[in-house]
């Protein structure tokens, strides 16, 4: 079995070089195009990543406990007690990078010029600043200093919107659970800048004490907002955050709190599928056409084999295994020029000049191209799977030849 | 014993809208150690014979019998086992893999065999220095003559051991020079290891050293010549 393998992967290698100029233009295709998989990969899944970090660093965290009915009542009489307990031991484990609670809220905005509907949430700003970019982002005054600080930090397009600035005085107009008007003055002390607009212009950041003094709420919050270690496997964290918080609460993963941001990440995979899919449609048909004309060409060899003894299963090994060899050398050399390109670019590509109407989307002027093993993985298998099956045809015709008229072919 | 035995065998094949009789009702006992030749005229059967006879081809009706042993009736898995392990195969034109040296294409049929490396090697080289080509081992076909091809062709039929060697016109493209070269190591492998010999040509010179011709005509045995070697 073993020298019958032997003598299939030495004929094999051997006719694979035999005309050495089809192999190499047929070599550089696959190169090109395992490339062009690895490499487009790369790039959108960057462009994916950087949407779904953002989206998740902006508030969400990777996963969050609410009141049951929060998300369709987002108001104050929809709130939890703070973590206790079996959760508090739990957020207090290595899985958990960083968590924070926060009371969220509609509310009124107004200065002396404009007023607006805005998301009024207060934070915990030690906790927040491991969670979300608020902190990050203040480009203008100071973050909030603690949770009791009365200060207000305001997105750059709100304070446009609203005409207003850094010291100046606002009024936050909300309602407390007994339907009543809360309000109090505010002075902005930070102004910060988002790659969302959105965000930029509703929402207003409190400390966490004060806009529950305001609401008359005593320690109650709207929301934990917890972050792992990867956005991209949050199951276990969702899965021992929920068994701790119980069933009175509902615990989300990012991808189900922003389902647009999760359907995207959801699509990009099956994107990633059909990309490779469709670049190696295009190769099969050298690939084949290879196969045919080498088999061709050896139509009295296969003959003479059939006639010595070898089986037709020999002979169909044989051919997959030139193209297999074929595939795997293009592989090698693909996933290493697709890992030259990738290597260079991961300070990132400046996509400002086409990249102005995506921000819209959440995406940077900056690409930073991730190269996932999951993505050179599924390519490789793809490759070789997909060219296992498009080289079976002519394999297959050449282990069905009849030796006696195969071996007297002119 | 019988190395070979063709009970009423019959062919018949398609040449485009013509259908040709290539074996008519052919009856044959070949001893063990024989050195036969098939005579006829190009369509005459011989070749359809000997494709019969070497499990390459199938006849319509008859039986087979190959020492001792029925094999008309096995499947083309078996077939191809036993053309493997029992027939050396010498062709018309050298037929060896081009991208094989001498002593790789010698040791082609072991190699799938599955006989060790080393055995190989040793049979090989050993034949190889028997149909005197000791030094062109490494040698690719292109690299050599076709009198010297066709000795490499002869060294893996024979590399194996097998009981019976089926040859085709194996003198048909080589001079007279070369021809009568092969067909004298045709001879001596016969006399040393008791190898069946099993020709067909229409070449005289190769009858000459046959010490059995039987002449076919139209797919039938139209004389069977039996004498002492020359």
């Amino acid at each position: 079995m073993m020298g019958g393998l032997r003598i299939i992967l030495r004929l094999a290698w051997r006719n694979l070089w035999r005309n050495h100029r089809r192999t190499l233009i047929m070599l550089a295709a696959i190169v090109i195009g395992v490339w062009a998989m690895i490499f487009m990969t790369a790039l959108m899944r960057g462009m994916v990543d950087d949407m779904v970090k953002d989206g998740v660093s902006v508030l969400p965290g990777h996963v969050q406990i609410h009141h049951p009915d929060f998300r369709d009542d987002p108001t104050i009489t929809n709130v939890i007690a703070p973590p206790s307990g079996e959760l508090l031991e739990v957020l207090s484990r290595p899985e958990v990078v960083a968590w924070a609670t926060r009371v969220r809220v509609p509310a009124v905005i107004s200065s002396e010029r404009d007023t607006r509907g805005v998301t009024l949430v207060g934070i915990e700003p030690e906790r927040e600043r491991g969670i979300s970019f608020v902190a990050a982002d203040v480009t203008e005054g100071r973050f909030l200093e603690s949770r009791d600080d009365r200060g207000l930090v305001v997105g750059r397009k709100l304070v446009e919107k609203l005409e207003t600035g850094l010291g100046k005085r606002v009024v936050i107009m909300s309602q407390d659970p007994e339907n009543e008007i809360a309000d109090r003055g505010f002075r902005i002390v930070g102004i910060f800048d988002s790659k969302l607009a959105q965000y930029e212009e509703g929402y207003v950041f409190g400390g966490e004490g004060t806009i529950q003094d305001l609401l008359g709420v005593g320690d109650a919050i709207s929301e934990v907002a917890i972050l792992g270690a990867d956005y991209r496997d949050v199951e276990g964290l969702h899965r021992m955050v929920a068994d701790a918080a119980g069933p009175e609460v509902e615990v989300l993963p990012w991808n189900e709190l922003d389902s647009y941001l999760g359907s995207m990440l959801a699509v990009m995979d099956g994107f990633v599928v059909v990309w490779i899919v469709v670049v190696f449609l295009a190769l099969s048909f050298g690939l084949v056409n290879t196969l045919v004309m080498a088999v061709f060409e050896r139509v009295r060899e296969i003959g003479l084999m059939l006639a010595l003894g070898m089986t037709p299963r020999n002979i169909l090994s044989q051919i997959l295994a030139e193209s297999i060899l074929l595939l795997i050398i293009g592989l090698a050399i693909g996933n290493l020029a697709a890992w030259a390109a990738i290597e260079p670019l991961k300070d990132g590509i400046d996509v400002s000049i086409v990249g102005e109407g995506m921000e819209y989307f959440g995406a940077a002027s900056m690409l930073y191209p991730a190269l996932y093993l999951k993505d050179v993985v599924l390519a490789n298998v793809i490759v070789i799977v997909l060219g296992f099956f498009a080289s079976l045809s002519p394999a297959w015709r050449a282990s069905r030849y009849d030796p006696v008229r195969a071996i007297t072919k002119v | 014993m019988k190395s070979v035995r063709c009970i009423d065998l019959c062919k018949t094949y398609r040449q485009g809208e013509i259908e040709v009789t290539g074996l008519d009702h052919v009856n044959l006992e070949i001893e063990e150690g024989g050195f036969v030749c098939l005579s006829a005229p190009s369509g005459g059967g011989k070749t359809t014979l000997l494709n019969a006879i070497g499990g390459l081809d199938t006849p319509d009706s008859g039986e087979i019998w190959l020492a001792g042993n029925r094999v008309d009736n096995l499947s083309k898995g078996e077939l191809a086992k036993m053309r493997l392990h029992q027939i050396g195969f010498v062709f018309q034109a050298y037929n060896l893999i081009p991208v094989l040296t001498a002593r790789e294409n010698v040791e082609f049929v072991m190699e799938v065999q599955g006989v060790a490396a080393a055995d190989r090697q040793k049979r090989s080289l050993e034949i190889l220095e028997e149909v005197g080509l000791t030094g062109l081992e490494d040698r690719r076909p292109a690299q050599m003559s076709g009198g010297q091809q066709q000795r490499v062709a002869v060294a893996r039929a024979i590399a194996s051991r097998p009981a019976l060697v089926l040859a085709d016109e194996p003198t048909a493209n080589l001079d007279s020079q070369s021809a009568d070269q092969l067909m004298e190591l045709f001879v001596e492998l016969n006399r040393n290891h008791g190898t069946t010999f099993v020709i067909a040509t229409h070449d005289q010179r190769v009858m000459g050293y046959a010490r059995r011709v039987i002449r076919m005509l139209d797919g039938q045995i139209v004389g069977d010549e039996k004498k002492e070697a020359a």
